[in-house]
């Protein structure tokens, strides 16, 4: 005979407001069948509230505990680790949601404790039925897997290294750096970006724990938490990595040569066959395939006549790895958004509007111009320069609505260089500043007081040429009056939008992402890095904009997060899976048709009798399998036929 | 033939007779049939909406209530104004059933909302660039053309869908395929002043004056667009803009549908071109 124990919070006033608490208790006891103690507390979550529960349920010799307060998101875990504190097993406890779907959305507090009631019958009714379970146990493969090669993947890859665990680092360009290489200076220290990122890079390279696939891209993932299998795509590069030297002079020796850059953000050429930059990690070229003249037509393979060390081979065809890992970072970062939504910017139109990011390779010492900044069109220095924030952020109408959280800073960075390189007046449009950081609205204000920036707080409605300059036409909202400038290049801070197959790979990995294709955190504020699924984790501005300090503390975080995952011996994981009963099973093997988990296996019995098998390090306890058995041969543990019959039966 | 139900508005009868000239030659050689909707009334203007909500919908709900009603579920008001005004309050009316059974209980109709309202520049885009070109006998021979959309052809462009509508290119094909050059400017879709024409007319004059300015700064030998507001204030207003900004030469202003007809082999007189206060003989 099942003893159950029923407990109803008070949530303070969030359920007591509206639910008659005590005579919720009274009634449960009284009225519903098998329970043998109620009683309420006005905080049940808490240590004196958990104690009433371990008490009781040694002092009534409780065989199953119902709690009726928040829903089981919130705190499952909590109740679960009380009744196991009491000597129950944690899975013969339920509860009863009668906050999120009772006081909460009801205002009749005669009904809603009618309600509440209800919900405590029902789990009462389960819970009668419920069987201990215990968790199941499984090995932990020692090895990360860091997706992305920016600095929060470097970050996060090092970390993990540096802790005696290994790495495998993917990136799907050439070279490894990221956005964070192709910065000039960064704000708010002006330190120059290569100089703090290229030795970390060296070092991802150097790393005895560190295996680097540039050049790459994740082709697919199975297993689960501690046992994922990764599937590697190596590009063709076009050369033996394992004979070039890096010397460059297939590079130099290169005809096609006028190739928009893609590191210098279009500015700059490059050739088909590259290094996307000097201090590039790995160095060795890659062959572009859209280019080279090779590819395309069998012909030239100068490269390969100049090559000494024989290294140009113009594969085509992809290599595939496969790698064990037991944890994965996801650090893929950004794509800077190209602001052509913007017709009255005139972008794309006037050589001498450009975006932030191509601003940076004009003022950066590695870039195009060696950081002397000239304007596109002539190669003049410009003495005055319009800087437009938000194009694109904050504009429900033609970009993102949300702040991409960058653009206020390196704009002040951008007007403090433009005067330090070229001597020139900076004006910046803008909503709002936005410096909330360390040493952030200093920076703001070095910006304006020291460096001579004029900051307008309004938008542009419209740049237009007329003769070598460039006209900004604008309100200035503080004045309201309207603004036109004479300027000689135009810069706008554009958008940071989530990368362009950024849901491609969430749906390979299996985590959320939002409706700009962010991939969503566990819980904003508890679990920023986690994702929803167990051994996955974020860093960087794959999960929202961020700055390089908040990216390199996120990635720092992600790696702590993923080494929790290494360094334990064994995983225990929720035993709330699908179960075959051998009897009933006639081997129809419906449920592998189902199984997106690959977790049904084929077993042969001694009779000779082949049955389907659940394997449990893989079964995630969808239940689907269950649904589609026609023989009813399989259940799900915590949540059979039997016990959500009962549940039901009871209201 | 394609039909179209075709709403002239004030303006066309008025001081706009021009555009609707030469909007009726050009309009069957392109295939186009304009049927002009029976006892139409007048979509609001600028008047209506500045003073009642409803009244600025219910004038345009009854136009597209009898362009329903006369099955001519595509209705093309050549006025900016007149279109902005029509497709407005049919963006309202679709979204609304309360305001749409409100507007049809004032305007003693029933209409459905199946009407699309389409600007000139939708319907020439629609008929093809390569039928304008067939169609073409006397080429423009490369003359440098702005053009000049203003601003309610594109906007808001929640009503009009257009992603286009600060940097617009539909009109400059239409022009390049009558032979003409369509130069590269940035007053495209700024406001001539429209209503303000009357009551600040300074205001007006600068913003003209910055158009044509900005039009010949990037050599157009003429302006076309298709808005008798922009029209009259670019046009009957330009000798006083020239005189003010002490400018010597003066820049013809055409509807887009006269150039065609000049290219399509019409004579000027036949399109009414000579009813504009800047010459145009140059063309």
């Amino acid at each position: 005979m099942a003893r159950i124990g029923v407990f109803v919070c008070w949530c303070g006033v969030n359920i007591a407001g509206t639910v008659d608490v005590e005579r919720v208790a009274e009634e449960a006891e009284e009225k519903i069948s098998n329970v043998v103690y109620a009683t309420d507390y006005k905080y049940m979550c808490s240590d004196p509230g958990q104690q009433i529960i371990v008490e009781a349920i040694k002092d009534h010799r409780l065989t199953g505990v119902v709690v009726a307060s928040c829903s089981p998101r919130m705190h499952e875990v909590t109740f679960q680790k009380a009744c196991l504190t009491g000597g129950l097993n944690p899975y013969c406890m339920e509860m009863a949601n009668i906050r999120e779907q009772d006081s909460w959305v009801h205002k009749d507090r005669e009904e809603a404790t009618a309600k509440a009631l209800e919900l405590i019958r029902m789990k009462v009714a389960k819970v009668s039925k419920l069987e201990p379970l215990f968790p199941i146990r499984v090995p932990v493969t020692k090895r990360a897997l860091v997706i992305g090669g920016g600095v929060a993947g470097i970050q996060a890859a090092l970390d993990i290294a540096d802790a005696n665990q290994e790495v495998v680092l993917v990136e799907k360009e050439p070279s490894i750096g990221g956005h964070m290489a192709q910065l000039d200076e960064t704000f708010p220290t002006l330190d120059c970006s290569q100089c703090i990122l290229t030795p970390k890079m060296v070092q991802v390279a150097q790393h005895e724990r560190i295996k680097l696939y540039s050049y790459a891209e994740v082709e697919s993932v199975s297993g689960y938490v501690g046992n994922f299998v990764v599937r590697i795509s190596k590009n063709p590069r076009g050369v033996d990595t394992e004979k070039c030297t890096g010397c460059g002079v297939c590079v130099e020796r290169c005809p096609v040569k006028k190739i928009p850059s893609e590191f210098n953000a279009g500015i700059g050429s490059r050739s088909a066959i590259y290094i996307p930059f000097p201090q590039a990690v790995p160095n060795w070229p890659v062959i572009d395939q859209e280019y080279c003249t090779y590819y395309k037509k069998k012909k030239c393979g100068l490269c390969q006549k100049e090559c000494a060390a024989g290294a140009v081979i113009f594969d085509t065809e992809p290599e595939f790895i496969e790698e064990a890992v037991g944890t994965i970072v996801v650090a893929t970062g950004y794509d800077p958004w190209e602001p052509v939504a913007y017709g009255e910017y005139g972008y794309g139109i006037y050589p001498d509007v450009v975006t932030s990011l191509q601003f940076e390779r004009m003022t950066s010492a590695s870039g195009p111009t060696s950081g002397v900044l000239k304007r596109p069109s002539d190669g003049e220095v410009p003495r005055e320069v319009a800087f437009i924030q938000c194009v694109g952020s904050r504009d429900n109408v033609k970009g993102y609505p949300y702040c991409s959280r960058i653009c206020c800073m390196y704009t002040a960075k951008h007007a403090i260089i433009a005067r330090h390189k070229a001597g020139a007046q900076s004006y910046v449009f803008y909503i709002d500043v936005r410096a909330g950081g360390k040493g952030y609205e200093e920076f703001i204000r070095r910006a304006q007081e020291e460096d001579g920036a004029r900051y307008i707080r309004g938008k542009v409605s419209r740049v237009y040429q007329d003769g070598k300059k460039l006209i900004v036409r604008g309100e200035d909202t503080l004045l309201g009056r309207p603004v036109e400038l004479r300027v000689d290049m135009v810069v706008l801070a554009s958008a940071v939008k989530a990368k362009s197959d950024a849901g491609k790979l969430a749906r390979k990995l299996n985590i959320a992402y939002d409706q700009y294709e962010f991939y969503t955190e566990a819980h904003p504020k508890l679990r920023p890095v986690d994702t929803n699924c167990a051994g996955i984790f974020l860093a960087g501005t794959c999960q929202a904009p961020k700055d390089i300090p908040d990216t390199v503390s996120q990635a720092s975080a992600a790696a702590s997060k993923a080494l929790a995952i290494l360094s334990a011996q064994e995983l225990t994981r929720e035993p709330l899976i699908s179960v075959v009963d051998p009897l009933k099973c006639n081997a129809c093997f419906s449920c592998r048709e189902v199984c997106t988990f690959n977790a049904i296996e084929e077993e042969t019995l001694r009779s000779g009798k082949k049955v389907s098998k659940v394997n449990p390090g893989l079964c995630l306890g969808c239940g689907a399998c269950v649904s589609a058995c026609r023989n009813g041969a399989l259940s799900l543990k915590g949540f059979t036929d039997d016990q959500i019959y009962a549940e039901v039966n009871a209201i | 033939m394609i039909r179209f139900g075709y709403y002239p508005g004030c303006s066309l009868e008025s001081s706009a007779v021009e555009f609707d000239l030469s909007l009726r030659k050009v309009a069957p050689l392109l295939g186009i049939e304009l049927v002009e909707l029976p006892d139409w009334n007048c979509c609001g203007a600028s008047a209506a909406h500045s003073i009642n909500h409803l009244l600025s919908l219910a004038l345009p709900a009854r136009n597209l209530a009898i362009a329903e009603g006369e099955n001519l579920l595509e209705l093309m008001p050549p006025c900016s104004a007149c279109y902005s005004n029509l497709a407005k309050a049919n963006y309202e009316l679709l979204g609304s059933p309360g305001v749409l059974r409100q507007i049809n209980q004032l305007i003693e109709m029933n209409y459905q909302g199946r009407v699309r309202v389409l600007s000139i520049l939708e319907l020439l885009n629609s008929i093809g660039i390569e039928k304008i070109v067939s169609v073409v006998k006397n080429n423009l021979d490369g003359k440098k053309v702005a053009c000049y959309y203003g601003c309610l052809m594109l906007r808001p462009p929640k009503v009009t869908g257009r992603l286009d509508f600060e940097q617009p290119r539909g009109m400059d094909e239409v022009v390049r395929a009558l032979g003409g050059e369509p130069v590269s400017w940035g007053f495209k879709t700024e406001c001539c002043g429209a209503g303000f024409s009357m009551s600040k007319t300074e205001v007006v004059l600068k913003l003209c004056h910055d158009i044509l300015n900005n039009a010949r700064a990037n050599g157009a030998e003429l302006i076309a667009l298709a808005c008798p507001m922009c029209m009259s204030n670019l046009d009957m207003r330009q000798n006083a803009i020239l005189k003010r900004y002490g400018v010597k030469e003066s820049l013809p202003i055409l509807y887009i549908t006269e150039l065609m007809g000049l290219a399509l082999g019409f004579p000027p007189e036949e399109l009414g071109l000579n009813r504009h206060y800047i010459p145009v003989t140059t063309i």
